[in-house]
């Protein structure tokens, strides 16, 4: 019997995504997929799955999930615990960067991520049916919805069960090159777009982040250009001057007048970011931006081969003040 | 034709013609398929622009410039050849919430506001916004109007859309700021079909065919 995670409890804006759905843009279709395909390479690491396996994105409040029908394995990367129920009543605190095994009727509820976003990863990866190449839940482009109690999410028998120190992305500005429609702006707002401040509005989701912050102006040339193609990293900025920045589930094209792209290395930053919170951009070049790209790729593969396998390492994760409270790691 | 970055993983190519896009976007998926543009992903024709996606890393898009331009020299100005479609919509108020107000504005009927409306072939421009979304024109001048002050935050599938010269099909439910005038029992998009999931393409024809409610009902038990 294919062992199963089932939903008790969806938990908030949770859904199945994996690598996406690159090459259907010309049906309209967003690329989808995880925000941060690092972090979901990370879980995935973790069981012994390929890179783009799918998993759960966990964006707030986490799901209650319980093993059935046989066993396997979950392994979560981010700023996140668990909590392990066992089905003899006894519960362990499972931190994140630790593939462990889930018996059948065994529950695992996972906490709130402390910031950004978290990834569940499950032996074998999620195994539900494919849409359009991808597993990605897309509900604003009518492609999968949100979990919902009761669903059942297939995965593969136990792998590998392995551990790792946590993998962090750089910090620092978001790193943006200018335009396509830099002359759709003041000199003077493309300016103030890298050395203020902006806030996120509370109007967040997998298709952009909505900006607060000095009004941005246009030029002569206005807001409105002909529709083109977009893509997410993508900087619109509608008439109110108050810039949008496009994420992976974004609309293929876009009529406003785009500002700037961050580069490709700080996308899966994004993706952390929460309301209220605040971002602050930096200009670079094209060669600094492949350059970052390159760089993030070599941290990536140090990152895999530092890690740590089948041996606890807790002093390290300490250090690295993931643990807030394990009570009884030794029954790890 | 004009080249511009779009971050570091795409670029744009603009043509002042319209038309030309679906053309070169069809010339570019070749190039892509035998491997002339290295590192290349997809590409998407939009009105005036197509924009082609790239592996950064993979690739090396400033030796493209020669090879882009030539073919965008070389692209016909014909358009795509496309299909023929007849679109059975049906405008009942209820599926037409901004019908009356159109048509008001104009001092016409519903009736008389449609009918040069629905006598129109249009043809598809592009697809986007949606999956399957396809942006069609031209709207008769008499008929055309503005977007919503205030975008709705659901319209429903199937509904019949105008905004400016274009119009349009929702192909699911979605928030959408055009101005609904029916709705089309028709599937315009279904993810299963992997081959070709849009029920229109770049350069097709559609010419619509009004419908009354049982009609729609009935047409839509069936598709």
């Amino acid at each position: 019997m294919t062992a199963s995670l089932e939903v008790l409890t969806p938990g908030h804006g949770v859904g199945v995504q994996d690598g996406g759905r690159t090459g259907k843009r010309r049906w309209g279709v967003p690329p989808s997929g995880a925000l941060d395909l690092w972090l979901l390479a990370a879980a995935n690491s973790l069981l012994g799955n390929p890179a783009t396996a799918a998993a759960l994105e966990i964006p707030l409040t986490g799901p209650v999930l319980a093993a059935v029908r046989a066993p396997l394995a979950v392994a979560l990367a981010g700023n996140v615990t668990a909590l392990h129920c066992r089905r003899d009543g006894s519960q362990v605190l499972v931190p994140a960067w630790r593939a462990i095994e889930l018996a059948p009727g065994d529950r695992f509820e996972v906490a709130m991520p402390r910031d950004g976003i978290a990834y569940l990863g499950v032996s074998g990866g999620i195994q539900t049916e494919t849409l359009l190449g991808s597993r990605a839940t897309t509900p604003t482009a009518g492609l999968g919805r949100p979990l919902a109690a009761g669903d059942l999410l297939p995965c593969g028998p136990v792998g590998a069960l392995r551990q790792s120190l946590p993998w962090q992305h750089d910090e620092g500005p978001i790193r943006l090159l200018p335009g396509p429609q830099d002359d759709h702006f003041t000199k003077a707002s493309r300016a103030l777009l890298a050395l203020d401040y902006f806030s996120l509005s509370s109007d967040c989701n997998r298709m952009g982040l909505r900006l607060q912050g000095a009004k941005l102006s246009h030029s002569a040339k206005g807001a409105e250009i002909v529709t083109e193609g977009v893509t997410p990293g993508a900087i619109q900025v509608p008439a109110d001057g108050q810039p949008i920045i496009l994420l992976n589930d974004a609309q293929t094209s876009g009529g406003y007048a785009k500002i700037a792209c961050a580069i490709s290395a700080d996308l899966p930053r994004l993706a952390h970011l929460r309301p209220g919170q605040q971002i602050l951009f930096r200009w670079v070049d094209r060669p600094a931006a492949l350059e970052a790209l390159r760089g993030l790729h070599r941290r990536f593969e140090d990152w895999r081969g530092r890690r740590l396998s089948g041996f606890i390492d807790d002093a390290a994760l300490y250090q690295h003040n993931l643990i807030s409270g394990v009570t009884s790691g030794e029954e790890l | 034709m004009r080249f511009r970055w779009l971050g570091d993983a795409a670029l744009t190519l603009d043509f002042p013609e319209p038309g030309l896009a679906p053309a070169l976007a069809a010339a570019i998926d070749t190039l892509i398929a035998v491997g002339k543009l290295p590192g290349a992903l997809e590409c998407l024709a939009a009105l005036r622009s197509v924009t082609l996606y790239f592996d950064p890393l993979a690739s090396d898009p400033d030796s493209w410039r020669g090879t882009l331009s030539e073919l965008a020299a070389h692209a016909t100005r014909a358009p795509v050849r496309g299909r023929h479609w007849r679109i059975p919509v049906c405008c009942d108020s209820e599926f037409a919430p901004d019908l009356m107000t159109l048509a008001a504005r104009r001092g016409m009927d519903a009736d008389a506001f449609l009918a040069p409306l629905l006598a129109t072939t249009v043809t598809v421009r592009m697809i986007g916004f949606l999956p399957g979304f396809a942006y069609m024109g031209a709207v008769p001048r008499r008929c055309q109007a503005p977007r919503l002050a205030t975008p709705r935050t659901r319209v429903a599938a199937g509904s019949v859309a105008i905004a400016g010269p274009l119009c349009a099909i929702y192909p699911c439910t979605s928030p959408g700021g055009w101005n609904l005038i029916g709705r089309t029992p028709l599937a315009l998009f279904d993810a299963r079909r992997d081959e070709q999931p849009c029920l229109l393409a770049p350069g097709d024809q559609v010419a619509w065919q009004r419908v009354d409610r049982a009609e729609f009902d009935r047409l839509a038990a069936t598709s």
